[in-house]
Formats: structure tokens, C-alpha cells, sequence
């Protein structure tokens, strides 16, 4: 399926700690992302999704742990938003020439890919929020990255488009050979269409198969009455997998075992 | 036309020429307060070049830039708010400059002259300065054009892409000081700015592209600098504000002019 030569982690991080003012932002976080992989990141407000990701892309230092990189990697970053100043006059295909020289026939495919072909002439600042999120997609996807990194891609989008964007992401996976590393709130659409998922909350409260992390107690004390719908949601989704003979219970979820407490030494360091 | 016409027509368009562009990346990166406070400390920057005994421009490019890295620095601390900061800063320059040319008592400056500009005295080589000046800030921001155009849409997406993000954020700020220091005898401090920004805002509605607010932005300064030396000599006005004055109004009729959009 992944046509890299190259079968080592696109990223790992080891022990990654970021302190941002006092405040312990993430603490000691292990993620990997294989080629080929889709990785969904989710977790309440706060959690450090987003600086995660930063940390991944290296726009953030850590403040302790490693953040290693393929070497060579092209990432394609889908940013949460972007404001662009209404005085600058910029069409959606003029902004997509912006990084590198690209030709025509490759942003056409690109915006193509995302599903916005008939926005190439339209300025970016007059296309919806969703019409935008697509347009960084397709953006993203011109480097011909090794990884996309996407930002929260489902902000601003509803709930049909959500599944068909996930949808989307899942197919361009595959086109592309690319790993994914993906954040999100909204737990419904992704759970589906992800290989891994890691439920954070400062630290990586736990990780591994969706379905596993889904059953997990940690998972529950975050999302509480969300979490009951996704079960629903789920077992829904099981029986289409069963048909095809998709083995469902089963392998462990990689789940911390030794800080579940974890709520109370975060209240200490802002009293500290 | 008495040659002193033609000089002040040659050295308002050179320097449109130069704002035209420069101006709309000034609005695009809404950096027009920041611009500003790099003029305003454009006196203390003469005044130095004097102390030091080398060449004004020289003197007013190196307090833009250390004021510049001052207020990149103030900024990123984030302990004030931006405009603050900028607000602080602005008034303390030019204070500091108008301060210092008093003590200097050996120093005569047209204070006036610096301040409102005095476009009907540009000499042969104020002409040759501005061009030169101007040729090279041109070529640098066309070199860099594609590039600055990436920061300014999204810094962080600029630095995931291998943009070298922070040096090409100095180099425009460099060719902000440029601007001030060959502008500064034409329009004086406290106006820049409105050279900078009226045209490139006046030429935005007409614009589907960057190049064209760019150029389009240019031409207007020139007519508005055109119209303000005319009117200043027909009607004996101070050259720099007839100048701001044209822009204002050429700025309020551009708005009334209908643009077919789509």
C-alpha cells in the first residue's frame, strides 16, 4: 500500500515535555507515526493538541524529550485557520503558488483531489470557511508530503461534510502512500476512519486501536456523554466490519497504567 | 517648466514608484502604525548621522533598524499590547530627535523641511539618491517578492514550507528603513506613511492580483504627486501635505468609482 522506500517512523516523539509559563503543557508524550498511517489525535479543550502538532512540526521547542524526523521529510500542514487580510487580492490558485513554482495541471489535480476544482479562480477570502479548509488541503498535498499534518480539518464544517472530508482523507491516504497525523474534536466521524487514535490530556491518557481506546475507563472520565454516543456509534460500525470478517475486540489498546490520577498533580502546578 | 518643477515631479515619482508596492505590503501586513514609528524616529536618526559625522541616510537606516529589532523584541515578550508598544516608542523617537536637534545648537536643520517634507528643493543629488535608493529597494522586494507574499499569508505555514521566516521578516523591515530614508526629504516624516498606505489602499478595489494593487498603487502616488506639486505652486502650499491631500482625495474618489466584480 505505502510506496516509501523508506519503512522506519515518519516522526516519533520520546518523552516530550513542553512548559509554557509555569504550566505544564504536555507532559512526556511517546507518539509515532508509520507511513502509510492515519493517527488521530483528540482530547477536551486544552489538552495540547495543537501544540502537540507544533511540537511535530517544529514550530514550538520542547522544553524536555525528542522530536525526530525522517530525514527528508515533506510534511503537507493544514493549519486550523488562516486569516489572510481582505486588502490582499489573492486568488485561491495564486495562493496555492505561493510556497513553490507549481504548474497549472498539478494545482488542478490538488484542488481536484480536495474537491474545490471550480474555486481556482475565486479570491480566498470570499470562499466559506469549509470551502477553505479543502483549498489547505489541497495546498498541503502539492508538496507531495510523506505526512499531512491537518489541524483540526473538520472546523467549520458540518456534519455531512465532516464524514465526507474524513472520507476524503482516508482516500488520499491511500493515493498518496502518506502517513496522517490528524487532531480532532469531534470523536464521531473520525473513530471510523483512523488507525490509531491517542486520547490526550496533558500526558497521553491512552492510545492504540479505536475501538479499544473507545472501552477504555480513561477515555470515558474525558468525554463522559460522548463517549456513550460513540459507543453507539461503534457498534453500529462493527457489524459492517464483521461482514467483511474484520476481527473486532481483541488486541489491548496501548493505555498508560501508571498515572491515572493524573488530574490531581496538574491542579498542584498552578497553585505552585 | 523651470528645472526645479521637473526635479520635484522626477523625485515624487521615483518615490511612488518605490511606494506603490511597498505600501500595499505595509497594508497587507497591516504594518502601517509600524511604519510610522520608524519614521517618526527618522530626526534622531539625522541627528546622529551628524553626531557620528557619516551621511544622514546612513544615520536614519541604522536607528530604523535597531528601533525596528527593538519593537520585534518588545513584541514577542508580549508584556504590552502591540499598539502600545508602537504608541510608546513612536512618540519617544520623534521626541528623542526633536530634543536632540535643540541641543545640537551647531546643527541648522529645516526642522520644518523634515518634518512636512520640501518636494520644490530636491537637488541634482537628492534625484541621484532616491533613484539609486529606490532601484535598489525595488530590485530587493522583487527578488523577495514571492516569498515576503507566503509570510504574509501565514508565518507558521512559511516555516513548515523551509522558509526562512524571521530573516525575511528584517529584510522588509530593512527596506521599510530604506524607504524613510529616501523618502524623507521629499514628503518629511510625519507623512510617509500616508504615501505608503493611501495609494495602495485606493488601489486595492481595483485589483485581482498583488502585482496589479502593486503597480496600480504606484501610478496613483505619481498622480497624486503630480497634482500636488502643480496645486502647491499654483496656489503657494507646503509641497509634502498638497501631496497627502491629493492622495486623500484621489483615496475618496476611488471609492465612488463602480467596480464590476466576478
Amino acid at each position: 500500500m505505502s510506496t516509501h522506500p523508506k519503512s522506519g517512523p515518519l516522526v516519533e516523539t520520546h518523552g516530550l515535555t513542553l512548559v509554557l509559563g509555569g504550566r505544564t503543557v504536555l507532559n512526556r508524550i511517546d507518539l509515532t507515526v508509520n507511513p502509510g498511517e492515519i493517527v488521530t489525535l483528540i482530547g477536551p479543550n486544552g489538552a495540547g493538541k495543537t501544540t502537540l502538532v507544533r511540537a511535530v512540526l517544529g514550530l514550538v521547542k520542547p522544553t524536555a524529550g525528542v522530536v525526530k524526523r525522517m530525514p527528508g521529510l515533506r510534511i503537507g500542514y493544514m493549519p486550523q485557520r488562516l486569516n489572510i487580510d481582505a486588502t490582499l487580492p489573492l486568488t485561491v490558485r495564486r495562493f496555492l503558488g505561493l510556497w513553490r513554482p507549481v504548474e497549472s495541471t498539478r494545482m488542478d489535480r490538488a484542488l481536484a483531489e480536495a474537491g474545490v476544482a471550480h474555486l481556482a479562480g475565486s479570491p480566498v477570502q470570499s470562499i466559506s470557511g469549509g470551502e477553505l479548509q479543502r483549498v489547505l488541503l489541497a495546498r498541503a498535498l502539492l508538496s507531495e508530503p510523506h505526512l499531512l499534518v491537518l489541524d483540526e480539518p473538520d472546523q467549520g464544517v458540518d456534519v455531512h461534510g465532516q464524514a465526507e472530508l474524513f472520507d476524503r482523507i482516508a482516500d488520499l491516504r491511500r493515493s498518496h502512500g502518506c502517513g496522517v497525523l490528524l487532531v480532532s474534536h469531534d470523536l464521531h466521524t473520525v473513530m471510523a476512519r483512523t488507525d490509531k487514535v491517542v486520547c490526550l490530556n496533558g500526558h497521553v491518557c491512552c492510545s492504540g486501536h479505536p475501538e479499544d481506546v473507545s472501552r477504555h475507563p480513561e477515555y470515558h472520565a474525558l468525554f463522559g456523554r460522548h463517549a456513550d454516543q460513540l459507543a453507539v456509534y461503534l457498534h453500529h460500525h462493527d457489524h459492517t466490519h464483521a461482514t467483511d470478517g474484520h476481527v473486532l475486540p481483541g488486541s489491548d489498546g496501548d493505555c498508560c497504567g501508571h498515572d491515572h490520577h493524573h488530574h490531581e498533580p496538574e491542579e498542584e502546578h498552578r497553585h505552585g | 517648466m523651470d528645472d526645479f518643477i521637473l526635479r520635484a515631479l522626477a523625485a515624487g515619482c521615483g518615490i511612488a514608484a518605490l511606494a506603490g508596492p511597498m505600501g500595499s505590503f505595509v497594508v497587507w501586513r497591516r504594518m502601517a502604525y509600524f511604519g510610522d514609528t520608524l519614521a517618526h524616529s527618522a530626526l534622531l536618526g539625522v541627528t546622529l548621522g551628524f553626531l557620528l559625522g557619516v551621511d544622514p541616510t546612513l544615520g536614519v537606516m541604522g536607528v530604523c533598524v535597531v528601533l525596528a529589532l527593538v519593537l520585534v523584541a518588545l513584541q514577542q515578550r508580549r508584556a504590552l499590547a502591540s499598539d502600545t508598544v508602537l504608541g510608546i516608542l513612536s512618540h519617544s523617537a520623534l521626541s528623542l530627535g526633536l530634543v536632540a536637534v535643540a541641543f545640537l545648537e551647531t546643527l541648522r536643520v529645516d526642522l520644518i523641511g523634515y518634518l512636512f517634507g520640501d518636494i520644490l528643493s530636491v537637488t541634482a543629488d537628492d534625484l541621484l539618491r532616491i533613484y539609486a535608493g529606490g532601484a535598489l529597494a525595488l530590485a530587493l522586494l522583487a527578488l523577495l517578492w514571492r516569498r515576503l507574499l507566503a509570510v504574509t499569508v501565514d508565518e507558521d505555514l512559511a516555516r513548515v514550507e523551509g522558509l526562512p521566516v524571521t530573516a525575511l521578516r528584517l529584510a522588509f523591515m530593512l527596506l521599510i528603513a530604506l524607504v524613510i530614508a529616501v523618502a524623507m526629504k521629499i514628503v518629511g516624516i510625519l507623512l510617509i506613511t500616508s504615501l505608503l498606505i493611501i495609494p495602495a489602499a485606493a488601489a486595492r478595489r481595483f485589483s485581482r492580483t498583488p502585482e496589479q494593487m502593486a503597480a496600480l498603487a504606484a501610478v496613483f502616488g505619481m498622480a497624486a504627486v503630480a497634482a500636488g506639486v502643480l496645486s502647491s505652486l499654483r496656489w503657494d502650499l507646503p509641497g509634502g501635505p498638497s501631496v497627502v491631500v491629493a492622495a486623500f482625495v484621489l483615496f475618496l474618489a476611488s471609492n465612488l468609482v463602480p467596480v464590476r466584480r466576478g
